[in-house]
């Protein structure tokens, strides 16, 4: 139903163009890509195996360092991440297809059989510890999988029906489809050793506190479920709405003709929602789809990538238009004012819309007096730096936070995901210390160029890491 | 022998019919080896018959056979081969031959084509498979006193000009090429295909090309043999015994370049099978273009005039000098920071690239700058070869001193032990066929 109106953007490789492609890549000695990625993929070695068919084992590479490989290759900015290191790219200005190959090779390990998805890894047997993790996003995901696989009992706590957070709810569906999505998340769940409680929402369901007492280690993985307020005239009424709830609606209805679609809509706001909400509408048949966004267009966090996707979509972008008013009329909304902030300041402009999408960045959603013990800073938790003896935990012991709901990273799936297997790390090492030595990573670390979260957070690891 | 070109089709499929020389001809080719006939009644074939060896998404890197000489009846295939020579009188137009080692075969066969208008004819003695179980191709070929005695016998039935093809699964190629002369032949075709197994299916565990999940060793051909080839024809261009003896090099050649190479050690012309066979006939206009705008810019106005030209420079390790000096050096503008020119000399080689990640830059990616130690640097090519951008050169190093080869030098063990141990070891002489019949 989805993807015949949300086309794939980036159609896939097959078997042929995925080997011509995979031998682009030079199998870089310290590869530049691997220090791009969050997540630390070793990308040569995964790309080396596509060209000598060990497509399970280039599964492998990816899924071991990043559990969500498959979505990742889907929605990560490689042009700013992965690709923007490739040698290919600073040589000849065309990287290696690395996102599209991560995806060719997760792919083809999804659609395998069952004998051969099961089992890819191994769980450490039970020691006994317990561990709740809140919150089913990318980051609550990621860490209940690496603690299945080092022995714990888990138990994931999720307020919503389904866990996924915005894998589910939030992500482009012209980037990924509700049934790849699910087929990951139950591929990961199958690991074993994580107990699932759904419809319990930390604060109303459950509290912190018992949280505590019942478990050796809390991960909150919380995201940010909550929207920001423009705090204009005109912002209440009906044709108002906010980008990554209409985002979800899309990706959640069975009837997707029952959508309201306006002719006209205008998007406030200059990131990668605001782009994804843009492309949907015009998807969905919008007429005229206009981005505003309050500075310069360097300014906006959307990449240059994401903008000319979008421009090719049809969008136009406006920029240095700060909203000041909406405007309605008996059906609804009728325009949005705007004054200019370059340099014809206080000047004032209107736009026509029937509709208007606020995309101007979520905040913490979890009633404030449950998180007021654990300390906030900047409106996310406040946890240890990795680089400090406590990574990513609060300032109450034993309780862990990540994702998007701490402020350390930026805000990406892969972020999330790298985050929660980093916890699962911290974790590990807090309860058992005098035997971190025995703990098995998988691969060694490679500094990374997110080094403040991972470089020296691993220097703690050093004897591991060899 | 004249044709218009150095190009020939060697002696296979795409010589295998008037249709397809006729063909090939049209496209420009020079001349052509007619598929190899033999005695009535013609071989059967099997199915499947080829195999290739891809590499990285090359296809084709190396090619292998099971098919055996032509599966047609020798009156079709004389009567199309004088159709052919009739309309491409400037073309030449060899036949391939192989029979039975017997003198009675070949004298038969020999009156059977001498009215072809064929300006040659070349004795397969090279097929390794198939055809050497029933006592002929690289059965004989491997044999320098069936060489010597098969072209003898040739040479006095007929008046025809005699190509000996040789096969190089043998440990030295001179071997036959001397026996072949020492029969009269007035020209070495070589190589053959060189025996192999092109690969094992492994669900069926059955080698490929697979005939119902059963394999057998097939003749190896393509790009990856070149090397071996151009090898066996310096060797022969170089022997004493051998040298001057006209040679058409085959192997491997699938550009102008390969063979130009295949000229400057030594051989008047080239033959192309498996190329052809990859891409048709239209790489003629490649080949001939490619050859000869490179002799323009070289100012060769013939092919005389760089024929054999590298042969002087393929001496005996011991004439190296062993002062002689490069060292590899990084053009630091041109570099990519792949980092393979490292990894291979420090694991592999005498560690001399030194390693450090950059200090600053305005990327948060930290590249690696990759630097040669010189004084370390043994100039052995490895980083150079692997350089995927091609940014590391041999400089050549000022030595002031000279020539020095391992004749003279301290460390040769003829200085141990008093006597010149180089000049010992000599060739295996070569003495000529038995007693014949
Ligand atoms: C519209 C949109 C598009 C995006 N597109 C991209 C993209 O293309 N590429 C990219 O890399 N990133 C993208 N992102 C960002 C990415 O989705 C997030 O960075 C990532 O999902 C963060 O993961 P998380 O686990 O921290 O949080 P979430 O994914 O938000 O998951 C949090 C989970 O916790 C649950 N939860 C919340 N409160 C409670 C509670 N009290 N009790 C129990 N459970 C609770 C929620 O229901 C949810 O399941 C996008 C984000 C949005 C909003
Ligand atoms: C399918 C096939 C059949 C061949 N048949 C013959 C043959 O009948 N007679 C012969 O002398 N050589 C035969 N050859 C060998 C070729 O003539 C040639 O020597 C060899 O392929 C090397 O050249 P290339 O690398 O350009 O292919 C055959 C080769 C192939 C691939
Ligand atoms: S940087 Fe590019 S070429 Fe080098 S290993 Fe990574 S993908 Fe391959």
């Amino acid at each position: 139903m989805q993807d015949s109106i949300f086309c794939d953007f980036k159609p896939p490789l097959n078997s042929q163009t995925a080997k011509i492609e995979a031998s682009r890549c030079h199998y870089c000695y310290d590869a530049p890509c691997i220090q791009a990625c969050p997540t630390e993929i070793d990308i040569p070695s995964f790309i080396r195996k596509i060209s000598n068919g060990n497509l399970r084992g280039a599964a492998q590479d990816i899924l071991s360092a990043n559990v969500m490989g498959g979505t990742c290759a889907r929605v990560c900015p490689v042009e700013v991440l992965c690709h923007s290191a490739c040698v290919r790219e600073v040589g000849e200005g065309k990287s290696v297809e690395i996102g599209l190959l991560q995806r060719f090779a997760t792919d083809q390990f999804f659609e395998g059989p069952p004998e051969s998805t099961q089992n890819l890894f191994e769980r450490a047997p039970l020691h006994g510890k317990k561990v709740a993790v809140v919150g089913g996003g990318p980051a609550g995901l990621s860490a209940s999988h690496r603690l299945a696989l080092l022995g714990y009992a888990v138990t994931l706590f999720e307020a919503r029906s389904k866990v996924g957070g915005l894998n589910e709810y939030g992500l482009a569906p012209y980037k990924v489809t509700s049934e790849g999505v699910q087929q990951e998340i139950d591929w990961i769940l199958g690991v074993g050793g994580i107990d699932l409680k759904l419809n319990c929402a930390l604060g109303t369901d459950v509290s912190l506190d018992s949280l505590r007492t019942e478990f050796d280690a809390v991960f909150l993985a919380l995201g940010l479920g909550g929207v920001k307020k423009l705090g204009i005239p005109g912002e209440d009424q009906p044709g108002v709405f906010e980008a990554s709830r209409f985002i979800e609606k899309i990706r959640q209805t069975t009837r997707i003709a029952d959508l309201p679609v306006g002719r006209s809509a205008v998007v406030i706001g200059g990131g990668s929602t605001a782009i994804d909400i843009a492309i949907e509408l015009k998807c969905l048949g919008a007429e005229s789809v206009t981005i505003v966004y309050r500075g310069s267009e360097e300014k906006m966090s959307a990449t240059l990538h994401e903008r000319e996707l979008a421009r090719t979509a049809g969008v136009v972008i406006c920029t240095s238009g700060r909203p000041v008013r909406i405007l309605g009329n008996a059906s609804g909304v009728a325009a949005v004012e705007f004054e200019r902030t370059d340099r014809n300041a206080g000047e004032r402009f209107e736009l026509v819309a029937n509709q208007v999408f606020k995309a101007i960045g979520q905040t913490l959603a979890v009633d404030a007096e449950v998180l007021r013990s654990i300390g906030l800073k900047g409106g996310r938790i406040s946890v240890g730096n990795p680089g400090e003896i406590k990574p990513f935990e609060t300032a109450i012991p034993g309780i862990f936070a990540g994702g998007d709901c701490i402020g350390l990273g930026e805000d990406l799936t892969v972020t999330a995901v790298q985050h929660g297997k980093l916890v699962a790390y911290a974790i590990h090492q807090s309860l058992f210390k005098e035997k971190s030595g025995d703990i098995n990573y998988g691969r060694s670390h490679l500094s990374n160029r997110r080094g403040e979260i991972t470089q020296s957070f691993l220097a703690g690891f050093s004897t591991a890491n060899g | 022998m004249k044709s218009p070109n150095p190009f020939w089709l060697a002696s296979a499929p795409p010589t295998d019919k008037q249709i397809n020389v006729e063909r090939a001809f049209r496209a420009g080719w020079g001349g052509a080896v007619w598929k190899t006939l033999g005695e009535d009644p013609p071989v059967v074939n099997v199915c499947s018959r080829y195999g290739a060896a891809e590499w990285n998404g090359q296809k084709l890197m190396g090619f292998n056979n099971i098919e055996l000489i032509t599966d047609r009846p020798l009156d079709v295939n004389l009567a199309e081969f004088k159709e052919v020579k009739r309309a491409w009188p400037d073309r030449a137009l060899i036949l391939s031959l192989m029979v039975p080692c017997q003198e009675e075969s070949w004298k038969s066969i020999l009156k059977k084509i001498e009215d072809t208008g064929a300006d040659g004819i070349e004795l397969n003695l090279g097929c390794p498979h198939g055809m050497s179980e029933r006592g002929m191709g690289a059965a004989v070929g491997q044999v320098p006193e069936y060489v010597e005695q098969i072209t003898r016998w040739c040479k006095n039935y007929t008046r025809m000009p005699v190509f000996v093809k040789l096969t190089p699964n043998i440990t030295d190629i001179r071997l036959p090429a001397r026996a072949a002369k020492k029969g009269g032949a007035d020209a070495l075709s070589l190589i053959n295909t060189i025996n192999s197994i092109i690969g094992v299916d492994l669900d069926r565990m059955s080698p490929t090309p697979h005939v119902g999940g059963k394999g057998t060793h097939g003749g190896y051909c393509g790009p990856a043999v070149k090397p071996i080839s151009l090898n066996m024809v310096a060797e022969i261009a170089r022997d004493p015994e051998t040298r001057g003896m006209p040679i058409s090099g085959i192997g491997g050649i699938s550009d102008w370049r390969d063979a130009a190479e295949f000229l400057a050690l030594g051989s008047q012309g080239v033959q192309i099978c498996t190329a052809a066979m990859h891409y048709g006939f239209k790489i003629i206009g490649d080949l001939t273009n490619g050859l000869s705008n490179w002799m323009d810019t070289q100012g060769y106005r013939h092919l005389e005039d760089f024929v054999g030209k590298a042969l002087p420079n393929v001496v005996h390790w011991h004439d190296l000098d062993l002062n002689f000096k490069t060292v590899a050096k990084i053009d630091q503008t041109q570099c990519i920071h792949c980092g393979l020119c490292y990894v291979a000399c420090e694991d592999t080689s005498h560690q001399s690239i030194s390693v450090r990640r950059e200090e600053s830059g305005s990327s948060k990616i930290r590249r690696s700058i990759y630097e040669v130690k010189e004084s370390e640097c043994v100039g052995c090519n490895l980083c150079a070869l692997v350089c995927p951008v091609e940014c590391i050169s041999m400089v050549q190093q000022e030595t002031g001193i000279g020539y020095l080869p391992w004749s003279r030098h301290p460390q040769n063990p003829k200085f141990k032990y008093g006597g010149n141990l180089t000049e010992k070891v000599k060739d295996a002489p070569y003495k000529g066929p038995k007693s014949q019949g």
